[in-house]
């Protein structure tokens, strides 16, 4: 591990991932909110053309490619914003348009389809000082809003109607969406890579989603997760010498699937603390005459804790079980 | 934050729409409407589905653009009129209800036009957010995902977030839709202690219920136009919009507020 830290390149790129990994999930989060969990990767195709555009003027790529995605997500949504985008055809055409132009330009360039790779699965030896820099400061730029704004773009990705009522400047805040989605790609490229970091964007909300409750502890949560995974994936990528993008997008999806049963867990354990659907004192006057009903036979003797959710019923307690409540009375359980 | 309404022009509407007309896919659905609120007036616009009713809301809000005609917001033509803050909007839905947000942070989204960005809450919005839940009968469960909620209850956060904002204009699009009786008349107890304290109110109702004492008028409409304005009178309780029926004219009888139930 010493030896891992020693290495500057690895230095470099784990410092690139440990920032894509905060950044991702934070835009993510709002991305999953506006159920737009694909457009990072459409934001990703349009940065391949970025790409290919760096290669043939013999440019440095993140900046030419951050350019490229920024202008592709501004234009894909002023057209959603027009209603012209509604449908999937037209940004499909940009998406893989997208694809198809960064292949050809960079077969023109000389450099053919293979050069593309390390920016498709991200590779660990080509992140530069120059790189590290620009991604620190871009990273600066997109957690800044993503984090301090959250409150507005939460309202604007939940709710535009009620946000605009607010006085929300919904527009501008939906184009400052897209546009630090489109950073947040590109920069991902050295580490995720273009087509694997809408999974870094969607997977750890997904799985913080099953964790936590809530917008901002899914948003925290969320942004754990993806440092966790960025960072290992990039240090164990190092020892599998595999592509990192590979393995962090693994690494993810198997937080997720550990968070599914997790959440089960979790749920059965707040179950403890269900309420019953509240019943306002007014219906008292109602003459709600309730019917006794007995409870089949009983061999089970319920008590606190006995493994069975309970609920406060009034003056008793219910017990919770293959979908009856049950309620002691005498010498039987009565259904509630 | 005053409950003075500003003095542009001469008179105490808080809210005065007229010549409204909007057209939804080149179809008339609100054809030159009058309607005004004034401070501390409660008013309901009626009407059958289809009636306009909705779409009048979200022009007035400038949600949808209008074709023609005026809309003034204490006194400011729509246009110009930044004041947010003094208007609390419950939309008849809300993609919010599919949120997996807490109801608390639902509802401090109605604090939003009186925050700064990046300021954090003050204690004025945290107890704002406390009283509206409380005014809904929803704090108990205001640490509860939203899409965990009844229809019901999402409808009772949904006007929470409008209440959190104190604001002096609440325009309310079919509130009580899913609320159970009980809490529908909580709900006219706070609104009447608003009204009472000066804020203005327009609330799209489809069954007048428990919010009758609430009202001080009702604009009915048909078809896109006002075919009453005036008191609740004797408009049926349980009034049926008669979306089915295609009358060209209007039934005089409505013109006096004499519907059948």
């Amino acid at each position: 591990m010493t030896e891992l830290l020693s290495l500057p390149f690895m230095q470099r790129a784990l410092l690139a991932a440990l920032l894509t990994g905060l950044m991702a999930p934070a835009i993510g989060t709002y991305i999953v909110q506006r159920r737009l969990s694909l457009l990072g990767d459409g934001l990703g195709h349009v940065a391949i053309a970025g790409v290919g555009l760096a290669l043939i003027t013999r440019q440095a790529p993140i900046p030419v490619a951050v350019a490229v995605c920024v202008l592709g997500a501004v234009a894909v949504e002023i057209l959603r914003q027009q209603g012209k985008a509604t449908g999937d055809v037209g940004l499909a055409i940009l998406f893989y348009g997208g694809l198809a132009a960064g292949v050809l330009m960079s077969g023109i360039a000389g450099a053919g389809a293979g050069a593309l790779a390390q920016y498709l699965f991200g590779s660990l030896t080509t992140v530069t000082g120059s790189d590290l820099t620009l991604v620190g400061v871009l990273a600066l730029v997109v957690l800044v809003p993503a984090i301090g704004l959250a409150p507005q773009l939460f309202a604007v990705c939940s709710d535009e109607d009620f946000a605009r009522v607010q006085g929300q400047p919904v527009r501008l805040y939906n184009l400052l969406i897209v546009t630090l989605a489109a950073v947040t790609v590109t920069l991902a490229m050295r580490t995720v890579g273009l087509l694997l970091v809408s999974a870094l964007m969607v997977v750890p909300v997904a799985a913080s989603q099953n964790l936590v409750r809530g917008f901002y502890a899914t948003l925290g949560c969320a942004m754990a997760i993806g440092v966790l995974v960025s960072v290992g994936g990039a240090a164990g990528s190092y020892f599998a010498d595999t592509a990192p993008g590979a393995l962090i997008v693994v690494l993810a999806i198997a937080v997720f699937a550990v968070s599914w049963p997790a959440s089960v867990l979790l749920r059965r354990r707040r179950s403890a603390e269900l309420e019953l659907p509240e019943l306002p004192e007014s219906i008292e006057d109602e003459e709600l005459v309730l019917p006794h009903v007995k409870a089949d036979s009983h061999e089970h003797q319920h008590y606190p804790g006995c493994g069975h959710p309970y609920v406060q019923h009034g003056d008793h307690t219910d017990f919770i079980h293959e979908g009856h409540r049950h309620a002691q009375h005498a010498d039987h359980y009565d259904e509630h | 934050m005053s409950n003075i309404p500003t003095s542009t022009v001469p008179t105490n509407d808080v809210l005065a729409a007229a010549d409204l007309s909007v057209e939804l896919g080149g179809l008339p659905v609100v054809r030159g409407i009058d309607l005004r609120v004034g401070q501390g007036e409660a008013v309901a616009l009626m009407g059958g589905n289809g009636s306009g009713k909705s779409t009048v809301i979200r022009a007035l809000l400038r949600l949808i653009p209008s074709q023609r005609g005026s809309v003034r917001l204490f006194g400011t033509p729509l246009s110009g009129f930044r004041d947010w803050s003094r208007i609390g909007y419950v939309p008849q839905h809300s993609t919010v209800t599919q949120s997996t947000a807490k109801v608390k942070e639902v509802v401090s989204a109605g604090r939003l036009a009186r925050r700064t960005p990046f300021v954090p809450m003050r204690v004025t919005d945290r107890a704002a957010i406390a009283d509206a839940l409380t005014a809904v009968g929803i704090r108990d469960r205001a640490g509860h995902e939203m899409t965990r909620l009844s229809g019901g209850q999402q409808q009772r956060v949904l006007i929470a977030r409008a209440l959190a904002g104190q604001p002096d204009l609440l325009v309310l699009d079919e509130p009580t839709a899913g609320v159970d009786l009980a809490h529908q008349r909580i709900l006219a107890d706070h609104l009447a202690g608003l009204v009472r304290n000066g804020t203005s109110v327009l609330v799209v109702l489809h069954e007048v219920g428990p919010l009758r004492g609430l009202i001080d008028r009702a604009v009915v409409l048909h078809e896109g136009r006002v075919i009453h304005n005036g008191p609740l009178g004797n408009l049926g309780e349980h009034y049926q919009g008669r979306h089915e029926q295609e009358e060209s004219t209007v039934d005089s009888s409505w013109l006096g507020g004499t519907v059948e139930p």
